[in-house]
C-alpha cells in the first residue's frame, strides 16, 4: 500500500547534475536540453514523464540508453557508472520499429542474438512468452500482418528480452485507437508487477499517466534543470475507474494546468 | 504482381504485332530484309543443331561467367565503399564516370589485350553490368534505418551486428533490382562482345549471316538472345521472390 516505503528501497537510476545539449552542427551553436539535472528512480517504481513537445523526454531516454553523452554529471544504472550504457537497459522506441524481413519471433529474438545466443536456443525460450504476450500462433508471420496493438506487444516482448531491469517506453502506445490503448495500459500493468523490472513510461496522455505510475515527472522549463515530481494517491491493484476519484480529478486538473502553463511559453 | 490476368494485355498486343508483321512481310515479300515470323521459327528449327548445341552454349557461358565476375565485384565494392567513406569518396565518381565511356568504343581494344577468347566479351560484360549492381547494392546498405540502428546500439550491438542484422537485410531489395538491370543487359554485352570478334556465339552468328543476307538466320539468334533474357530475368524475379518472402504478402 504504502509506496512511500519505496524510499528505502535501492536506486536503479540516478542522474547527478546532469547536462546536455545538441550540438548543432551547422550554425555553430547549441540547444541546451538539460541543466544540471537530479533524477533519482527506485527498483520496480513505474515512472511517467510528461512534457510539452521538444521538452527533452525523449533525449533523456537517449541519454538513459548511452546513444548520448552527457556534457556533465554522472549517470548511474543499477548503482553504476558505467563505461558505455549501450546495451544496459531495454529501450522501446516509439514507433513499434519492427523488423519488417523477420518474423515475430525472430523480432523478439533480436536482443537475444545480439547479446550472442543461438538462434535456436532463442525461439525455444521466445515461444512460451508469445502465448503469455497473446501472439500464440503468430510466431511465424511478419509484422505487417498484425495489428497495432499486436506489433507493440512484440515490441514489447522485445524490450523485456533485453533481459534488463530498467525498461524505457517512449510513447508506446500514441499511435493506437483509444480503445486498444486502454486495453493495452491493463496489460501492461499487469505484466509490469508480474516482470519485477523498473519501467520509465513517456506519454502526452495525462489520463494514462495517472492510470499507470507511482510518479510522474513533469518537464517543464527549457533547459530542464530540475523537475516537478508528482506522486499519484491510488493502491494497487488499479482499476480505470479509479481515475474517477475526486482527489485524482483534482490532480489531473492540476498537472494539466502545470502543462498547460508551459505550453504558452 | 505477374498472375495470369497481368499479362494477357501485354500478351494480346505482343500477337497483334506479331500478326502485322507477318502480314507486312508476306505483302512486300523480301526475305532478306524483313522475314515473316513464321520463317523465322522454321529457320529456328532448321538450325537448331548449331544454335543450340554450338552458338547458345558460347554465349551463355559468357554471360554466365560476366555476371558472376560483376555480381561479386559489385556486391564487393559496395560493400567497401559503405564500410570507408573514404574508400566512397575516391570510388564513387570513377565507377560513375567508367559509364561515360562508350563500352562499344572500347570493345575493340578488349579484343587486342584478350584476343578472341571469351575473357574479351566477358569484360565487355562485366564493364556494362557492373554499374547497376553496384550502385544499387551501395545504395541499398545506405538504406538501413537510422532508427533502428540505434535500437541495435541500445542493445549492444556492435559493427558486425549491425551490418548483418539491418545492413545486409535492407540492402536485399535493392540488390535484386539491380541484378534485374544487370541480367538483362548481360544479353547486350555479350551479343556486342561478339560482333567484335568472335568464333562462335549468338551474336556471332547472327552477324555472320548478315553477311550472307539471310534475314531470317540474322533474327534466328537473336530470338534466342531475348529468350535467354527473358529466361534470366524470371529466374532472378523467382530468387528475389523466394528470399524476400515478407514482401510478397503486402
Ligand atoms: N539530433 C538532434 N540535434 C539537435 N537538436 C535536437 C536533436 N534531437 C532533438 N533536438 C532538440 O532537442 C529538444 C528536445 O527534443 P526531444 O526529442 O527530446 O523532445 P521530446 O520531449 O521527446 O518531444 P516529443 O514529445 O515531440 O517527442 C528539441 O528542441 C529538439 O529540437
Ligand atoms: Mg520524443
Amino acid at each position: 500500500m504504502s509506496k512511500c516505503g519505496l524510499e528505502m528501497n535501492k536506486r536503479v537510476l540516478e542522474f547527478q547534475e546532469v547536462t546536455f545539449s545538441y550540438k548543432e552542427k551547422k550554425q555553430g551553436h547549441s540547444v541546451p536540453v538539460l541543466d544540471s539535472l537530479n533524477i533519482h528512480i527506485y527498483d520496480r517504481e513505474f515512472i511517467t514523464i510528461v512534457g510539452a513537445s521538444g521538452s527533452g523526454k525523449s533525449t533523456l531516454f537517449r541519454l538513459i540508453t548511452g546513444l548520448e553523452e552527457p556534457a556533465k554529471g554522472q549517470i548511474f544504472i543499477n548503482g553504476q557508472v558505467h563505461e558505455s550504457r549501450l546495451g544496459q537497459t531495454g529501450y522501446m522506441p516509439q514507433h513499434d520499429l519492427l523488423m519488417p524481413w523477420r518474423t515475430i519471433s525472430e523480432n523478439a529474438a533480436l536482443p537475444l542474438e545480439v547479446k550472442g545466443g543461438h538462434k535456436e536456443e532463442a525461439r525455444k525460450k521466445i515461444l512460451p512468452l508469445l502465448k503469455e504476450f497473446g501472439l500464440e500462433g503468430m510466431e511465424n508471420r511478419f509484422p505487417h500482418e498484425l495489428s497495432g496493438g499486436m506489433r507493440q506487444r512484440v515490441s514489447f516482448l522485445r524490450t523485456v528480452l533485453s533481459g534488463s531491469n530498467v525498461l524505457l517506453l517512449d510513447e508506446p502506445f500514441s499511435a493506437l485507437d483509444a480503445i486498444t490503448r486502454l486495453s493495452m495500459q491493463e496489460w501492461l500493468m499487469t505484466q509490469w508487477e508480474k516482470r519485477k523490472t523498473t519501467i520509465v513510461f513517456i506519454t502526452h496522455d495525462v489520463n494514462e499517466a495517472l492510470f499507470l505510475s507511482d510518479r510522474i515527472f513533469i518537464f517543464s522549463e527549457k533547459p530542464v534543470c530540475s523537475l516537478q515530481e508528482v506522486k499519484v494517491p491510488l493502491p494497487r491493484p488499479r482499476k480505470l475507474t479509479d481515475l474517477n476519484r475526486p482527489a485524482i480529478l483534482e490532480l489531473k486538473e492540476d498537472l494539466l494546468e502545470k502543462l498547460r502553463g508551459k505550453v504558452k511559453t | 504482381m505477374t498472375s495470369g490476368k497481368g499479362i494477357l494485355p501485354a500478351a494480346l498486343l505482343i500477337a497483334a504485332f506479331l500478326i502485322i508483321w507477318e502480314a507486312a512481310a508476306r505483302g512486300v515479300n523480301m526475305m532478306f530484309i524483313l522475314p515473316p515470323p513464321t520463317g523465322i521459327l522454321s529457320k529456328l528449327w532448321q538450325l537448331k543443331e548449331p544454335l543450340f548445341f554450338e552458338h547458345l552454349p558460347a554465349t551463355l557461358s559468357i554471360i554466365v561467367i560476366g555476371l558472376a565476375i560483376s555480381v561479386i565485384l559489385g556486391v564487393g565494392i559496395a560493400v567497401w565503399m559503405s564500410i570507408s567513406p573514404s574508400v566512397e569518396k575516391a570510388i564513387y565518381p570513377i565507377i560513375i564516370s567508367s559509364q561515360m565511356i562508350p563500352i562499344i568504343a572500347l570493345a575493340p581494344i578488349f579484343v587486342l589485350w584478350f584476343g578472341y577468347s571469351i575473357w574479351s566479351k566477358v569484360v565487355v560484360t562485366v564493364l556494362i553490368t557492373f554499374f547497376p549492381i553496384t550502385v544499387n547494392t551501395f545504395d541499398g546498405l545506405k538504406s538501413g534505418s537510422k532508427e533502428l540502428k540505434e535500437l541495435l546500439l541500445t542493445m549492444g550491438a556492435g559493427k558486425k551486428e549491425i551490418f548483418f542484422k539491418l545492413l545486409i537485410p535492407s540492402a536485399l531489395p535493392h540488390f535484386y533490382s539491380g541484378l534485374k538491370v544487370a541480367v538483362t543487359l548481360s544479353v547486350i554485352g555479350a551479343a556486342i562482345g561478339e560482333w567484335l570478334g568472335a568464333q562462335a556465339g549468338l551474336g556471332y552468328f547472327s552477324r555472320r549471316m548478315m553477311t550472307q543476307f539471310d534475314g531470317a538466320a540474322v533474327f534466328a539468334p537473336i530470338v534466342l538472345l531475348s529468350a535467354i533474357g527473358i529466361v534470366l530475368f524470371i529466374l532472378v524475379k523467382c530468387i528475389e521472390n523466394r528470399s524476400l518472402k515478407w514482401r510478397k504478402i503486402e
